[in-house]
């Protein structure tokens, strides 16, 4: 488990630039086993967010809680044994050159003073899990890219840590080895009943395998929640972000109104697409959007364009958000109507 | 050339002389400087172990001795050399203002070489719970190894540059053999042999440190 109240990051001015406040007054709240996932552009604070867990980067004001305990408030020495049931994975692997993968995967078990042959044991046990029991004797330079992550995360795991926190652990990757690493990312965290915390810019990276996100801007919690709550929310910058909806260009050219529809299991398109075409006889166009299947729901963001004889509409759209249809005309597009309804 | 049979034993004591000297102060330099370049490494300001006023402090001595002629340092540290040798002559006392120019110099090295290891393996060392001695011990160290090795090898080599001007003040070697035998009795041939001598250890060094740090690069 892993809490956040109110926590605050300031870095103090250097010579050029002023004092730069990271993270502005951030709460969260990731819940024992779950999978979490931190996105925002970059320099939105992401990475000192994820650094502020395990103390690489003490908080100016607020409270950090892992597993019950407050992090934030224990001294230095105290810290670095709690880092120990915390395993960090980097977006540039950080794995060492001197040694070898299981040397690396051996690294911190050294440092918790275990002895050598149970060190052995473990790693060559490790490296088995991420698929690289072969690999044992191989230096970093020799791995890919995929590879290096794997043993990155057989060395977060050494510890047999109940967090792990991943700095765009697939940022650096090409396509098969992301979803690779994701996939046994899952794997370890459904194994060991681990809190997962992802920072990522990758919007597929939070789709692909967290339960819960935050969204960041400037330090500060834009949206947060569930999956397949913001997905199903109207006007979710998450979910929106998520699904990203394109506006299309309204204007020129094109007759008809706007409508935006959030596709859910519950309220497919199908039962909108048969009351404007079948019902209102309608010309329908797709005018942007998408749906996906995410963590076996289905969801997607629609950008509808109709035309034809609109005076119906309005009614129609209100019969259908109260059957629980999430669809609304975009505002704004008044004047597209007149227009429409100026050439009939 | 009948005077070869006189000069021989000479030349081979110089060369004995010269190893020794070089010798015993390379590995009075590597004792004190590799620690002095990781202390210059630790408190710089934004490190492992930030202590701004320790950093500026052995930055200047630092700074200090490498900036002094190492003719000059000669001179300047004889006081030192009589308490800790006994004399100021001979190649023995020749390791103490050896040792004292070296150390800033490979100080220098090893702070430049650690400074190479990239920030994200020392955090995520820190991430597995490591001490800042556990840091040093653990990542730096090993991680600089090559370039650790090249700057060890740089210092090594200039020793024998500066074993040859401490020879000619009194600390016997290569370089006071070649201006007593070579240079002051107008035997080009003296002077040359000596320099292909010098030359030859040079480059077995160069040689010998490039495969080590290769080696250690390699593992």
């Amino acid at each position: 488990m892993i809490e956040l109240n109110d926590v605050r990051k300031v870095f103090p001015a250097r010579r050029r630039a002023g004092e730069v406040v990271a993270v502005d007054g951030v709460s969260l709240r990731v819940e024992a086993g779950e999978f979490a996932g931190v996105v925002g552009p970059s320099g939105s604070g992401k990475s000192t967010l994820v650094r502020l867990v395990n103390m690489l980067e003490r908080p100016t004001s607020g409270s950090v809680t892992v597993d019950g305990r407050v992090l934030s408030a224990l001294p230095d020495d105290q810290v670095r044994a709690a880092r120990r049931s915390i395993g960090m994975v980097f977006q540039h692997f950080e794995l060492l050159d001197s040694r070898t993968a299981a040397g690396n995967v051996e690294h911190p078990l050294e440092l918790a003073g275990v002895g050598r042959a149970e060190r052995r044991r473990r790693a060559a046990e490790l490296l088995d899990l991420v698929g690289l029991g072969e690999r044992a004797d191989a230096h970093p330079g020799q791995l890919s890219g995929g590879q290096k992550q794997r043993v990155a995360i057989a060395r977060a795991l050494a510890g047999r840590p109940t967090v792990l926190l991943c700095d765009e652990a697939t940022s650096a990757l090409d396509q098969a080895s992301t979803t690779s690493v994701l996939e046994l990312l899952r794997r370890v965290r459904a194994e060991f009943g681990l809190t997962v915390l992802l920072i990522t810019h990758e919007m597929a990276v939070v789709k692909a395998v967290c339960d819960s996100a935050v969204l960041l801007e400037k330090g500060r919690v834009l949206d947060s929640g569930r999956l397949s709550e913001v997905l199903t929310r109207e006007h979710s910058p998450l979910g929106d972000a998520l699904l990203p909806a394109p506006l299309a260009d309204a204007g020129a050219g094109h007759d008809g109104v706007l409508l935006r529809v959030t596709v859910t299991d519950r309220t497919p398109e199908t039962l909108v697409l048969q009351t404007l075409v079948g019902q209102l006889g309608l010309a329908v166009e797709v005018a942007g959007g998408s749906v996906e299947t995410v963590t076996g729901g289905r969801y997607g963001r629609l950008l509808l364009r109709a035309a034809g004889d609109l005076e119906r509409l309005d009614g129609a759209v209100r019969r259908l958000r109260d059957d629980g249809v999430l669809i609304e005309r975009v505002p704004g597009d008044s004047g597209a109507v007149a227009a429409a309804g100026a050439g009939r | 050339m009948s005077d070869w049979g006189r000069i021989y034993p000479q030349l081979v004591e110089a060369t004995g002389e010269t190893l020794y000297m070089v010798g015993v102060s390379a590995l009075l330099t590597v004792l004190f400087g590799v620690p002095l370049g990781v202390l210059l490494t630790v408190t710089a300001p934004g490190a492992l172990a930030p202590r701004p006023a320790l950093y500026r402090l052995l930055g200047l001595v630092v700074n200090l001795g490498r900036s002094l002629p190492f003719i000059i340092l000669l001179f300047l540290v004889a006081p030192v050399t009589r308490g800790v040798v006994g004399t100021t002559i001979g190649s023995t006392a020749a390791i103490v203002p050896l040792t004292i120019g070296a150390v800033p110099f490979l100080a220098r090295l090893v702070e430049s070489s650690l400074r190479e290891v990239t920030p994200g393996k020392v955090e995520a060392a820190l991430s597995m719970g490591a001490r800042r001695r556990d840091v040093v011990r653990t990542v730096l160290l090993p991680e600089a190894r090559p370039s650790l090795i090249a700057g060890i090898t740089v210092t090594v080599v200039a020793l024998i540059s500066y074993s040859a001007m401490a020879g000619a003040v009194g600390g016997g070697g290569l370089g006071d053999f070649a201006i007593r035998f070579g240079y002051q009795q107008f035997r080009t041939d003296v002077t040359l042999l000596t320099v292909v001598l010098l030359l030859a250890v040079v480059q077995a060094l160069q040689w010998a440190g490039d495969r080590w740090a290769r080696h250690v690069a390699r593992a």
